[in-house]
């Protein structure tokens, strides 16, 4: 029993962490029908930004905003100089883009910051909490906190605020959104700050666990993403469920099967899940385009 | 034909760009390190490293008289690229010996190249095929980490333990110390009753921890590993309060592991370590004192980072080449090499380094310190 | 007579190969030359899937590493010489693709993309982990093609790298005659149909399963035996070759160059081939100006390099 309760706190703390990335990629994959592959960078530059804030004298709540404010700028940098200037272009030359700027973001960082790995003290202490024989961290529960704040906040966002309602009519037709008068320059460039305030966000919460460094970013972005195509892209619901049970899946395996192959039976499952859900777990059924 | 002539034109223009940089020098010394990718913690320092030392090399006259050039590259831990690279440096930028290969994987692609080309080659990574059978061209520095499990046995020998777990990273440096350590563990009477293993960029090893934990009879834990990997263990054996000793490989001897891990939570971790963090807490009649406390000084004053023992492989690589080119009194590929297998009692950061036609490392175990951290610092543990 | 479109695009390719050397102010650069080949290979592959039958794989590096290993486990487990490995390498990567492919190119876009990218992941953990078969994340040796020598023996003096270049250079060509072949045959008229719209070529009697099914496959057979010429090049191989990033690159050398056309591929596979080895110059700056590049050649080349120059001086012609 003790050892279930652990394998089930650490499949949470690491889904949540996967939840997190996962659910940054719905704005702008909402708006724009773009997978963001700069999304881990953007989780990567929240937590090295706060890390070296923090280094700099800043107190800790100060060097988040700073992080998360800082990234948004360039979340709105990135849609400014790469995306609009591309606008018309194929979803696949975009995705290119983005890879490109996750290049360009990481070659950045290591010259602007350094290559060694860091880590932010956890906000509430390392003293473990003890639950039914096992242990959890106080910053797991930050991080998880974290994943169901973002996912409440985008779910409000996308069901009662008139923006978010555009956004959705953005990405439903790019055509008729402009018609009844959305400035889709506009919704783009909030779709991008928000994505990367919240891959911030991510970055800052998961570094007292996870460590940062310059490179961290592609394998946040991968993960992230297995989670959100698992739960349904540009689904909150989908991202957060996804990245919880691509966690657990991780978790579950190492435990009681193979620590060796856990990864691997994390894709299966979604191989299987996809064969029966196309869509994901909570992805819309969408209709082809002819 | 327009895409024709567009292309070539394009593809020339470039490959000259390429060239640039390349200038005249008296001795053309080659070198590809992964300074970034997944072995960056190792490649970084030994980049570092080698810079410092050349620039101080030639502010002091060179060699024999004659400057270095130093030509590196960053390979980014990939063999397909480190190949590449050493193709370059030998057909194209005509050095006359390489330093490089900061990981198994890339001085493996490398070997077949020097092999052929006759150039000769220190590699700073770890594995014992590189020298075992030896190849004529290639040497290497760090211990082999065969002789860090059986360092690490020795101690747990000594401290009567003979039931262990081990968790491994799934890189290269975690698996081939982790089959190593398999395989000669039967030899100390120690049994591994459990086999751990976890990917590069885990979050979270409590799962895996707390599987080694219920096995009955344990007694220590084992981390080969490097990168973010073993801290993160580290930290989780601290969450779980399992108050095992844990040893970790040489692969995180560096002052970061312990800011990363957190003081409180690497308490007590050992693991065999080289005299270089341990400097100051050498006797003063070691011949490796003044060696290591020189080179720590310089690093620190020129980066403002401590040194870490992969920096010192490459500083043990510089000079056995220096050593080498001073006495054959040549910059021919050929007399450097046997030059190198001739050194005979050069102190490094790593060991005394005496090498010979069946050894290419030249080191052996007893260069191989046990260290404890204590109170957020490197002590010697015996 | 008017040449075609086919033979332009063979005869600049011939052209680029044998006109490149004289160029070449070392022979260094027939190193590069030989990874350029065996990248633009696995890339025309990347075309026939995605260009022409418009389905996205993010896991194609798992075929190259298929065949390259088969090249170093075949003849040690096997006893079979390492050309019929390679070849064996494709069949495996044939059947494993068509085993693979069934269920996941029942999947549209990202979602194909996540599941061929599940599939690459899990070739390359087996790679690694299974270090007793294949050596694990140090890699394993290769044995010597032995064509090189046949040559010599024959007459044909040529040096290692020569010899790879040259060897790369023509599979390159055989590799994209076949594939601008399957453009005009029916089966390729019949992808583009599919590429244009799924549901209408359904509607006009088009088997879309078996169509995917096939480019898939024979992409798979382009990937497995780049990932070969890679192995028996190097005589060295690492898990590296089937991993995500390897996946991600061919990908983009294809959008990059062109992902409709094998010239506009094997563009893409110069650019990002040589790229990296002209960016040395830069050291520290080097990941900053790749990303730069590929950022700009979509902003402002949004087809990729080879369509965009083309239709400009078609344009400009008329």
């Amino acid at each position: 029993m003790p050892e279930l309760m652990q394998f089930l706190f650490s499949g949470v703390t690491v889904g949540a962490v996967y939840a997190l990335v996962a659910l940054g990629f719905t704005i702008i994959y909402n708006a724009s029908d773009v997978v963001n592959f700069a999304q881990g960078e953007f989780a990567m530059l929240g937590g090295m930004i706060a890390v070296f804030a923090v280094s700099a004298g800043m107190p800790l709540p100060l060097a988040a905003v700073v992080a998360i404010i800082v990234t948004g700028l360039i979340g709105i940098g990135l849609n400014k100089l790469a995306i609009e200037p591309a606008r018309g272009a194929p979803v696949v030359s975009l995705i290119i883009i983005t890879i490109g700027a996750a290049i360009f973001i990481k070659g950045a960082t290591k010259l602007i910051f350094d290559k060694q790995l860091h880590r932010l003290p956890a906000f509430s202490g390392d003293t473990p909490i003890q639950l039914m024989g096992a242990t959890i961290l106080p910053q797991s529960l930050w991080v998880i906190a974290g994943a169901i704040g973002v996912f409440i906040g985008l779910w409000l966002f996308f069901t009662r605020t008139l923006i978010g309602r555009a956004v959705l009519a953005t990405s439903n037709n790019r055509l008729a959104a402009q018609l009844v008068g959305i400035n889709i320059k506009w919704v783009m460039t909030l779709a991008f700050s928000l994505s990367a305030a919240i891959g911030a966000l991510a970055g800052v919460l998961i570094t007292p666990i996870t460590l940062t460094s310059y490179d961290v970013g592609i394998a946040l972005a991968l993960k992230g993403f297995a989670a959100a195509m698992l739960g349904g892209m540009g689904n909150p619901k989908g991202a957060l469920v996804g990245g919880i049970v691509l966690g657990l899946l991780e978790a579950m395996t190492a435990g009681y099967i193979s620590s060796q192959y856990k990864d691997a039976a994390a894709f299966i499952v979604i191989l299987m899940v996809l064969f029966f859900m196309p869509q994901g777990l909570f992805g819309l059924k969408s209709t082809d385009r002819v | 034909m327009i895409n024709k002539t567009l292309t070539t034109k394009a593809l020339t223009g470039i490959l000259a760009l390429g060239l640039a940089g390349t200038t005249m020098a008296e001795i053309r010394i080659g070198s590809t390190l992964s300074e970034t990718g997944p072995a960056s913690f190792l490649g970084d320092p030994e980049a570092k490293t080698l810079r410092m030392l050349v620039d101080e090399v030639n502010a002091a006259g060179g060699i024999n008289g004659e400057q270095i050039d130093l030509i590196m590259y960053d390979d980014a831990g990939d063999p397909n690229r480190a190949r590449t690279f050493a193709t370059r440096l030998i057909e194209d930028d005509e050095v006359v010996a390489i330093i490089g290969g900061t990981t198994t994987g890339t001085t493996l692609a490398i070997m077949p190249m020097v092999d052929e080309a006759e150039i000769p080659f220190i590699s700073m990574a770890g594995a014992i095929q590189i020298i075992d059978p030896v190849q004529p061209f290639t040497f290497k520095t760090p211990h082999t980490d065969r002789m860090a499990c059986a360092r690490i046995f020795d101690d747990m020998q000594a401290r009567g333990i003979t039931t262990i777990g081990m968790i491994s990273g799934t890189g290269g440096f975690g698996s081939s110390m982790r089959d190593q350590c398999l395989d000669i563990v039967g030899d100390y009477g120690i049994e591994v009753v459990a086999d751990e293993r976890y990917g590069g960029q885990d979050a979270d090893m409590t799962p895996q921890l707390t599987n080694i934990r219920g096995k009955d009879g344990i007694q220590a834990i084992l981390n080969p590993g490097f990168g973010q990997g073993p801290a993160i263990v580290t930290r989780n054996y601290s969450q779980l309060g399992i108050d095992l000793p844990l040893y970790q490989s040489h692969g995180v001897a560096s002052q970061g592991f312990i800011d990363l891990a957190g003081p409180e939570a690497a308490e007590g971790v050992r693991l065999p370590g080289t005299a270089l963090l341990v400097g100051d807490q050498l006797d003063d009649n070691d011949p490796q004192k003044s060696v290591v406390l020189d080179y720590s000084a310089a690093y620190e004053a020129e980066y403002g980072m401590p040194v870490t023992t992969f920096g010192g492989y490459a500083h043990d690589a510089f000079r056995l080449l220096v050593d080498a080119i001073e006495r054959a009194g040549s910059t021919e590929s050929q007399d450097i090499r046997d030059a190198i297998e001739a050194t005979d009692g050069l102190v490094g950061t790593t060991g005394i380094y005496t090498m010979s036609p069946e050894d290419h490392l030249g080191l052996d175990i007893s260069a191989f310190r046990m260290l404890e951290i204590r109170d957020g610092g490197w002590m010697l543990a015996d | 007579m008017r040449i075609s479109s086919k033979q332009i695009t063979l005869l600049v390719l011939l052209a680029l190969i044998a006109v490149a050397p004289f160029f070449f102010p070392s022979s260094f650069y027939y190193r590069v030359g030989a990874l350029v080949f065996i990248n633009g290979l696995a890339v025309v592959g990347i075309v026939i899937l995605t260009g022409y039958a418009g389905q996205i794989s993010l896991g194609h590096a798992g075929f190259a590493g298929i065949g390259a290993y088969a090249c170093a486990l075949a003849p040690a487990h096997l006893g079979i010489h390492v050309g019929l490995a390679a070849i064996l390498g494709a069949l495996i990567s044939a059947v494993i693709a068509y085993l693979v492919g069934r269920p996941i190119l029942r999947l549209h876009g990202y979602y194909l993309g996540v599941a061929s990218l599940g599939f690459g992941i899990l070739v390359a953990m087996v790679l690694s982990n299974e270090g007793q078969l294949t050596g694990g994340p140090d890699g394993i040796a290769v044995n010597d093609l032995g064509l090189r020598s046949v040559l010599n023996d024959m007459g044909l003096s040529l040096t290692n790298s020569e010899f790879w270049y040259a060897f790369s250079g023509l599979t390159l060509v055989v590799g994209a005659w076949l594939a601008l072949n399957l453009y005009n045959s029916p089966t390729g008229r019949a992808w583009r149909a599919l590429h244009g719209s799924e549901v209408a070529a359904r509607t006009v009697g088009v088997d879309v399963a078996r169509l995917k099914l096939q480019a898939f496959v024979i992409s798979a057979v382009y990937a497995s035996i780049a990932g070969s010429l890679l192995a028996l090049q190097n005589r060295f191989i690492t898990p590296e070759v089937a991993g995500f990033m390897h996946s991600i690159e061919m990908v983009t050398m294809a959008v990059l160059g062109g992902v409709g056309s094998v010239l506009g591929a094997i563009f893409g596979a110069i650019i990002l081939t040589v790229l990296p080895q002209a960016l040395t110059v830069f050291a520290e700056h080097e990941m900053m100006v790749l990303g730069l590049v590929m950022m700009l050649v979509m902003i402002f080349m949004r087809e990729g390099v080879v369509p965009t120059l083309l239709r400009f001086f078609r344009g400009r012609g008329e």
